[in-house]
């Protein structure tokens, strides 16, 4: 029988946190700090319009590009947070959740041999979802020195004739690094210079704990070179509803509510109707979260520097990043021993690149009674390996 | 810090103090001068458990009166309030508008004692016109806190 499969398909390495979690999965009694979603569930009064709408047999197809007043809320919301205007009929498409909006992005805008630069450690698909665009995925390690964030010096190395999108992953998933205005403005001139495109995920734009956040493409010159991507699973803890956005110059969301349109047709019409209730109604509520996020995170923090972990300050998202290389120990081996000895769960930082090697992801999307539970079993395997070490 | 320290300590008043300046990311000093502040200033009002009990073998009988009364000049109905209020077996008194004028919400060990407490006591006092008394079956929510709904983690273990 000939080979069914693509070469291309069968040649990306499957991702690194699903090895992992095929371990803790096998194992009873575990607890874990692994999760990369909130652990509250979606406000009541959002998830109430998404029955009501079941009730009133809301149950069709919506537009392709999404309802038009989910469209139009998107456009209301990015003007009141981030001061830019999109146009709601033309500049947005809303998609099955963020993910498929870095997908259709990156499948409207490569053409093969098209280099995209991708940060890391970062989200898991961009480099698979760029070989599948048939790009050439082009990998920048950021340092821990500079807190995660892109510098324009690393920028500008990375750029080449063929490079055509700078992925710009902030607040970041897994190192909780953000970028400030300042950090972007320098970035920003290199991307003009070049004339390259930015596909920026800004996912965890609502958790930020210094000032708020800034979008790249509120900058001069940039909004024309940008596609924008957000959604509702992080600020509004809808991560099950699968629902996103792109916004972006009008040609390039033309293209990809092209490729949406055959693949998925719209995104789901129940999950668009709460959305709505979201924009409208949820700012409170996204709040209440963050206070409470931010909360965890000093606790989280705290309790990192009181074991003495090598670990910056973040700033985003729900992610703290330690430095677990003082141990000698690879990442995946601290994580598979930290499971096995005390039964805690945490995602190797290599999971987010090679780069991630030497740290760790731990999620803080939890309540302060997990973390604390877990937290001590963290200090009793750090207590132990030292100890081994110096013995040893 | 001080609106995020009453909600905090509002949902768990037994956090330490320690644990507090950590979460609030100030000094554990701060957290002590501003719970002082708040008691004194009478805006702690006190350090209460929640407790079920229907979950106990306790027993408890738990009552919703509404009561209409007539206003005393000068006074309002701040009179009878205050005097209702002093009987150690009422938890709440509320003013209200609309059909009628004072809510209560009365504790008791039994049906008998609840029942003498708005024959003998209440309906006795001579501004009081009518009461009707509500006894309460089952308590699904008190104080924000869900009492019958026990929330797992239903999460996956590890998730990109």
């Amino acid at each position: 029988m000939r080979n069914p499969l693509a070469d291309k398909v069968v040649e990306i390495k499957p991702s690194g946190i699903r090895k992992f979690f095929d371990i803790v999965s096998e194992m009873k009694d575990a607890i874990s700090l692994g999760v990369g979603e909130p652990d509250f569930d979606t406000p009541w009064h959002i998830r109430d319009e998404g029955i009501y709408s079941l009730e009133k047999g809301k149950t069709h197809y919506t537009s392709n590009s999404g309802l038009i007043e989910l469209r139009q809320e998107i456009c209301n919301y990015l003007y009141r947070k981030q001061g830019l205007v999109y146009h709601p009929l033309k500049e947005v498409l809303v998609t099955v959740g963020g993910s498929e909006a870095i997908d259709m992005g990156l499948r409207a805008m490569c053409n093969p041999g098209d280099e995209v630069l991708i940060p890391q450690p970062s989200y898991v698909s961009y480099e698979p979802c760029a070989v599948l665009a048939g790009a050439k995925p082009v990998i920048i390690n950021l340092k821990a020195e500079n807190e995660f964030r892109l510098t324009a010096r690393e920028l500008e190395e990375a750029i080449t004739d063929r490079t055509k999108i700078l992925i710009l992953p902030f607040p970041n998933n897994p190192t909780g690094a953000i970028m400030e205005r300042k950090d972007l403005e320098s970035i920003a001139e290199v991307i003009i210079k070049h004339d390259i495109f930015v596909m920026s995920d800004e996912i965890y734009s609502e958790l930020t704990y210094k000032g708020k956040h800034v979008s790249i493409a509120e900058l001069p010159g940039m909004r024309e070179r940008t596609v924008l991507i957000n959604g509702f699973s992080k600020a509004y803890a809808m991560t099950g509803w699968r629902l996103g956005y792109a916004c972006g110059p009008e040609e390039i969301i033309r293209q990809m509510t092209k490729i949406h349109q055959f693949a998925i047709m719209c995104a789901p019409t129940t999950a668009q109707y709460a959305a709505v209730e979201a924009l409208k109604n949820g700012d409170g509520d996204v709040e209440e979260m963050r206070v409470a996020y931010n909360q965890r995170r000093r606790y989280l923090m705290n309790a990192i520097r009181e074991m003495g972990l090598e670990c910056f300050e973040p700033y985003g998202a729900f992610y703290v990043f330690p430095c677990i290389s003082e141990f000698g120990m690879t990442s995946d081996e601290f994580a598979e021993r930290l499971l096995e000895e005390e039964k805690l769960a945490v995602v190797p930082g290599t999971a987010f690149g090679d780069c991630g090697e030497g740290f760790l992801r731990i999620s803080y999307a939890y309540s302060l009674e997990r973390l604390k539970a877990a937290l001590d079993r963290l200090g009793h395997f750090v207590e132990r390996l030292r100890r081994e070490r110096k013995d040893g | 810090m001080r609106d995020e320290l009453l909600k905090i300590i509002e949902k768990n008043s037994r956090m330490d103090l320690k644990e507090l300046a950590v979460i609030l990311g100030v000094e554990e000093i701060d957290v002590v001068n501003e719970l002082a502040a708040l008691e004194s200033e009478g805006v702690i009002c006190g350090y209460h458990t929640m407790i079920n009990w229907e979950k106990t073998d306790i027993e408890k009988v738990s009552a919703l009166i509404e009561v209409r009364v007539t206003p005393q000049r000068g006074q309002g109905f701040d009179n009878v309030a205050e005097r209702i209020q002093r009987y150690p077996e009422v938890q709440s008194v509320y003013l209200m508008s609309g059909g009628y004028d004072l809510m209560i919400i009365l504790e008791g060990k039994s049906l008998r004692e609840v029942s003498s407490f708005v024959s003998d006591k209440l309906s006795t006092l001579d501004q009081v016109l009518s009461a009707a008394t509500h006894f309460i079956l089952k308590k699904y929510k008190d104080h924000g806190t869900m009492l019958t709904q026990k929330k797992e983690d239903e999460r996956e273990m590890i998730t990109p």
